[in-house]
């Protein structure tokens, strides 16, 4: 699973970096960022969906790709 | 070294080119109909304006009044959302729906920038505050406000029934945001006339607003004038010094963004505080949930925000429209109301019930679109601190008096008066 964030539609509300710190963190101006290469570690699944169905904006994608452990 | 002098004048006379702007008949009195007619300085609106909210929802969706000149009140959270992105078509050059609009020259800046200005100004003038304002910075000044919430508790000391919204809530704001712009801590009861006077004095006739806003003004430009001979590390100097396309800030800006930070600052935090303690007083089985299990906290308290959001913001409607059933004129007001977005069935399940463990909340407290609020993370420390600091010393508590609960009324709904019985043990 991937996180993204489309920085076009965030605007800091901070929610992401909130709910799921080890996936997003904040930039110097309060908007999200997802840390490292977006990768959702296994067992972090269900956080990562939580911060998509809480951000305002609607700014986090998840793309839920096959991955070599199915 | 060049002496800075942009403030040694009155700051309110260097716009003399504007035109005067547009003044309406003030209406007050009982809403007949709320569909056709509606205010949100009446009483009943400050009581409770969810039903009245709900009813409009299913009727309308979007109601008018010819108070304020005319002004149009959407319900629906999707339309809501839309007006708030829709920045081509309405702007933000007041957000205080009154008896009295600016001229159109005020745009893009507005009078309190970045809240009153539209793009592309909007965004130069925001990305100047957001640095001061995110989790990190904001984090800083957690130990203080913790410090500060014991100091209001250990004042109650035997006290058998507290007002938690002037003698807690109140102050917790008041005190962080007077810190942060460097402002005496002691002034905070001034504060509080200013802020009444801008958010609830919106249908006195416009000269007395005029000379109450003076007041602050007067105050700011003291302030400004203090930090230009003793520079320090705070928002003020930092506005003072502040450059915007290789200029330093127009006077007015340094002074509307100061205004902008105090009034948006203190009572809103305020009414976010009071309005969870108020729900919790009332509400045992939530307040002994949320003190055995304090990690619960950070999302009950996104549900004290969406459930009682505080804020109702305004625009202005840009040119004659016909805009979702609607015939919407130029200079028409929208009052832009997130309280009633949050409650729509449409987005959020058991949209009328507070749900303190609900886990998908995306609430429109602090607003959407670039104009989100600017001191949310600073907004949601405090709340945390001060309902975690009060849960952990005074557990047990109850509604002293419903009937003694007082509301504000206008654009910020939160409690002004709130008689609780505590416990301390």
């Amino acid at each position: 699973m991937n996180v993204r964030i489309e920085s076009q539609r965030c605007h800091g509300h901070g929610r992401c970096y909130d709910l799921a710190p080890g996936l997003f963190a904040e930039d110097d101006e309060g908007y999200g960022q997802v840390i490292a290469d977006g990768v959702v570690p296994p067992g972090k699944e269900q956080t990562a969906r939580l911060t998509m169905a809480n951000c305002p904006e609607r700014a986090i994608d998840i793309s839920e790709e096959a991955r070599d452990d199915r | 070294m060049t002496v800075d002098d942009r403030f040694s004048q009155d700051i309110r006379e260097t716009r003399t080119d504007l035109p005067l702007g547009t003044r309406n008949e003030i209406i007050t009195g009982p809403v007949s109909d709320w569909a056709t007619n509606f205010s949100h300085l009446e009483p009943e609106w400050a009581a409770d304006p969810y039903p009245i909210q709900d009813d409009l929802r299913q009727r309308c969706p979007i109601a008018h009044t010819d108070r304020f000149g005319g002004g149009w009140l959407p319900t629906r959270y999707e339309d809501v959302a839309a007006i708030a992105y829709d920045t081509e078509r309405f702007s933000s050059r007041s957000i205080i729906m009154s008896n009295f609009r600016p001229p159109l020259e005020v745009a893009p800046v507005g009078g309190t920038p970045p809240i009153s200005s539209d793009p592309p100004f909007h965004h130069d003038a925001r990305k100047l505050l957001l640095p001061a304002f995110t989790k990190a910075a904001v984090a800083k000044r957690e130990a203080a406000t913790r410090a500060l919430c014991h100091t209001l508790i250990d004042a109650f000391e035997d006290q058998p029934v507290v007002d938690a919204a002037r003698d807690y809530a109140q102050y917790i704001p008041m005190r962080v945001i007077a810190d942060m712009l460097g402002f005496p801590p002691q002034d905070g009861p001034r504060f509080r006339e200013f802020i009444e006077n801008a958010l609830e004095g919106v249908n006195l006739p416009p000269e007395e607003r005029i000379a109450r806003m003076g007041k602050l003004f007067d105050y700011l430009l003291a302030q400004i004038r203090d930090h230009l001979d003793h520079p320090r590390e705070d928002l003020t100097t930092y506005l003072i010094n502040a450059e915007l396309y290789g200029h330093k800030l127009d006077p007015s800006h340094v002074a509307g963004t100061m205004a902008l930070l105090l009034i948006a600052g203190i009572d809103t935090t305020w009414s976010a505080i009071g309005a969870s303690l108020w729900h919790l007083a009332k509400t045992p089985h939530d307040r002994e949930r949320l003190v055995a299990e304090p990690e619960l906290l950070p999302t009950a308290m996104e549900e004290f925000l969406r459930a009682y959001a505080p804020v109702t913001m305004a625009r202005l409607v840009k040119e004659d429209m016909h805009w979702n059933g609607v015939e919407m004129k130029a200079d028409d007001w929208i009052l832009l109301s997130f309280p009633a977005a949050n409650r729509d069935p449409q987005q959020f399940d058991r949209a009328d019930e507070v749900v303190i463990d609900r886990q998908v909340n995306r609430h429109a407290a602090f607003g959407l679109g670039i104009h989100r609020c600017v001191g949310s993370h600073l907004a949601r420390m405090e709340l945390r601190v001060a309902l975690d600091v009060w849960l952990e010393r005074i557990p047990d508590f109850s509604l002293a008096d419903p009937a003694a609960v007082t509301w504000a009324a206008g654009q910020v709904r939160g409690p002004r008066t709130l008689p609780l019985r505590i416990g301390i043990g």
